[in-house]
């Protein structure tokens, strides 16, 4: 029973299934929104699970120029650094495995599907793909800083580097999570860029670049690049969630889980709110925005929590 | 940088009808831009020599689905002065009537493709639903949603009555304060404003050199509009003003179609409360005599031109339809250069190209330095020979 209780860990809760379950489940709650507040019907629920499902089935298509092993690799790659970001998130009252530091560790883990992203626009070597990577690239060195800077605030106050306690601190202190607003915002905002949604989808902009890194990728492939955008959505709501909004809030067991589906849906919609809500900027507009606003933004809230730690002693 | 080569079209999601631009990057920044057309050429000039002046009238209103009263009403007219023909003021009124509609469902539409193309989903959203009601409205008075069929020659094919009239009047209050809503949107939204305003620029002397017309050209700070330059129909009895801007990028087109939608509006109002009274056809001869006639149309695009040659017969010798499109695309590859790539898509929808309007087929000889015209029996036997290469042979069937 022993050997056998990480498996299932990885591979049904919180791992895989869950994982990617809860992912086309955001996605279609993302869409539904997006469709009510745009005055349209939208999809029913099934429809992310069905998208994938044909997908799935679909002929695979691998550019001659490009190269045939790390073509067919780098969706998997994707989803692997995703899966693995998980385990030291908080999902519940505690991650899987937490160690001291393994916020940055997440930090790193959650950059490798971006640069796969890259990797894909640039091996399929067709002009709107080479274009929309060199879009993930910019765009990555523009909302990385940001994200970073907004997180550290909050560990700073936490005194610590570790997800799981930085959630208990503030499930201890639930006064201070009040005065952690302005990075929650940069941290929102930086994670839109991160999942490349509006107004943040430049690499992909279909009107200008058809889709982007994604161009040349078909069936299975692009199936999955496509869920682990769903994933990587999930696992960045359950970051903000541990650093921003005291995880569990001091919850045990399935009631801790409730509380997390119920955060992670309340940070989905903000996220589609703002999809909703803005044009798509230029990729130029977005590394000046994210530079000149949301990096001061993020280095006030450090500012604040310092001050924060050195008045509660 | 290398620079890298990037065909925008003829498939491709920006584009609502095939064209292509050949766009030079330098990494995001455009550094030259060609405009290949021809890829939806019908041959509808010389389709119309073979019909009748009244089965011309279906054949011209295909001409385009957005401003298809537009192209009817420009062809009419020039069949009726060959005719010499007194149109009853009351078809004139409705004529103008249905005009007004369909350059609002095309602004309206416009601005919609707009908000698409800048990544602005939810605008897209809203323009489209409320267009639906003045798409009613023009159902409501013709029978049609698109091809309306209001014109025949002599007249109108409806008349309007009180019910009608009060149902659009209804309508249009409606939009006129979505349109309020709609303004504020575009001249406030921050995000909006950053794509649109220095997008595109078209310097006033450059859009008179290359010979833009309509909104385009009236965002350049150029008054010129067809309505009040030369008016037409009913348009000298109604009250409303020009509507020009002088950025001279996106943000003054967005403005400048917007506050047209406010005029149109007003000039909807005007033709429904003092609609003239008395018939609303005249009878024509089949046949007309022998002659030429030129006309224009501010069209929602801009100045739309038809010529039309009769012979004596039932038949137009000779028509030609010079649609807006053709006039503003000329300024497109001047506005892309130099901009960014994600400015393109913007800055081709600026001008509200209808690419089936435009197209026309030419045969050109580089070594004589000659053009030549197909004949209908030519492009016949053209067609037939292209399915025979490939195996079909349609003169067996």
């Amino acid at each position: 029973m022993e050997s056998i209780l990480p498996f299932a860990y990885i591979i049904i809760f919180p791992g895989f299934l869950f994982l990617a379950v809860y992912g086309l489940f955001l996605q279609w709650f993302d869409r539904k929104l997006c469709a009510v507040m745009q005055n349209r019907v939208g999809p029913p629920w099934f429809q992310p699970f069905a998208d994938f499902t044909k997908l799935l089935a679909k002929e695979i298509i691998v550019p001659d120029a490009a190269d045939s092993a790390m073509f067919r690799s780098l969706p998997f790659f994707a989803i692997a650094a995703v899966m693995t970001a998980l385990i030291s998130i908080p999902v519940g009252r505690s991650a899987l495995f937490s160690f001291q530091g393994d916020m940055v560790a997440v930090i790193y883990l959650l950059t490798i599907p971006t640069v796969t992203f890259f990797l894909a626009g640039w091996s399929s070597t067709s002009p709107y793909s080479t274009v929309g990577a060199m879009r993930v690239l910019t765009q990555l060195f523009a909302y990385e800083v940001p994200l970073m800077l907004s997180l550290i605030g909050p560990a700073i106050l936490a005194g610590t580097w570790n997800l799981t306690e930085i959630a208990a601190f503030f499930s201890a202190h639930p006064a201070l999570i009040l005065l952690q607003a302005p990075g929650l915002f940069a941290a929102l905002v930086a994670l839109q860029g991160k999942l490349e949604r509006m107004p943040f989808d430049i690499p992909h902009a279909k009107n200008e670049i058809v889709g982007g890194q994604f161009t040349e990728y078909t069936g299975r492939l692009f199936g999955f690049f496509c869920l682990a955008v769903d994933m990587e959505m999930v696992v960045g709501a359950a970051l903000i969630n541990a650093v921003f909004m005291g995880g569990s809030l001091g919850t045990h067991g399935a009631a801790a889980i409730a509380v997390f589906l119920v955060k992670t849906l309340f940070i989905a919609f903000l996220l589609a709110v703002l999809k909703v809500l803005m044009a798509r900027i230029r990729i130029e507009q977005m590394v000046n925005f994210c530079w000149k606003y949301l990096a001061p933004v993020a280095m006030a809230q450090i500012a604040l929590d310092i001050f924060l730690k050195y008045k509660l002693g | 940088m290398s620079k890298i080569t990037i065909p925008l079209g003829p498939q491709h999601p920006a584009l609502k009808e095939p064209e292509n631009f050949m766009l030079v990057l330098e990494g995001e920044q455009i550094t030259g831009a060609t405009v290949n057309l021809g890829y939806n050429h019908r041959g509808m000039e010389k389709v119309a020599e073979s019909r009748t002046y009244i089965q011309n009238l279906y054949l011209i209103e295909r001409v385009c689905g957005i401003c298809s009263h537009s192209h009817t009403t420009t062809y009419i007219t020039n069949v009726e002065e060959l005719a010499k023909a007194e149109v009853p003021q009351r078809a004139l009124a409705i004529r103008t009537l249905i005009a007004e509609l369909e350059r609002v469902h095309s602004h309206l539409l416009w601005l919609g493709v707009a908000g698409y193309e800048m990544g602005y989903e939810t605008l897209f959203m809203y323009t489209w639903r409320d267009r639906e009601q003045v798409l009613d409205c023009l159902e409501l008075l013709s029978g049609n949603r698109v091809h309306y069929s209001i014109n025949t020659i002599g007249g109108v094919r409806r008349d309007i009555t009180a019910e009608q009239k009060a149902a659009v009047l209804k309508r249009i209050k409606y939009l006129e304060e979505r349109t309020q809503y709609y303004i504020k949107i575009a001249t406030q939204e921050t995000t909006l404003l950053a794509r649109t305003m220095n997008v595109a620029k078209l310097p006033p002397d450059i859009a008179v050199k290359y010979g833009a017309v309509g909104p385009t050209a009236r965002a350049s700070g150029i008054k010129i509009d067809v309505r009040k330059d030369e008016p037409y129909l009913i348009y000298d009895k109604l009250d409303f003003k020009m509507i020009t801007h002088d950025t001279c990028d996106v943000f003054g087109r967005v403005v400048v179609r917007a506050l047209e939608l406010v005029e149109s509006y007003k000039m909807i109002n005007q033709i429904l409360n003092n609609l003239p009274e008395g018939p609303i056809a005249v009878k024509i001869p089949m046949k007309l005599a022998p002659g030429e006639a030129v006309n224009h149309y501010e069209a929602p695009r801009g100045e739309d031109i038809h010529y039309l040659k009769s012979n004596g017969t039932d038949k137009p010798e000779r028509l030609k339809v010079r649609a807006p499109t053709m006039a503003n695309l000329q300024s497109v590859a001047y506005m892309m250069e130099g901009g960014w790539l994600a400015d393109v898509p913007l800055a081709i929808a600026a001008i509200d190209p209808c690419m089936s309007c435009t197209d026309r087929a030419v045969v050109w000889d580089a070594k004589k330095g000659k053009k030549t015209t197909y004949a209908w029996e030519d492009l016949r036997k053209l067609g037939i020979e292209h399915y025979r290469k490939r195996g079909v042979d349609f003169t067996k069937l």
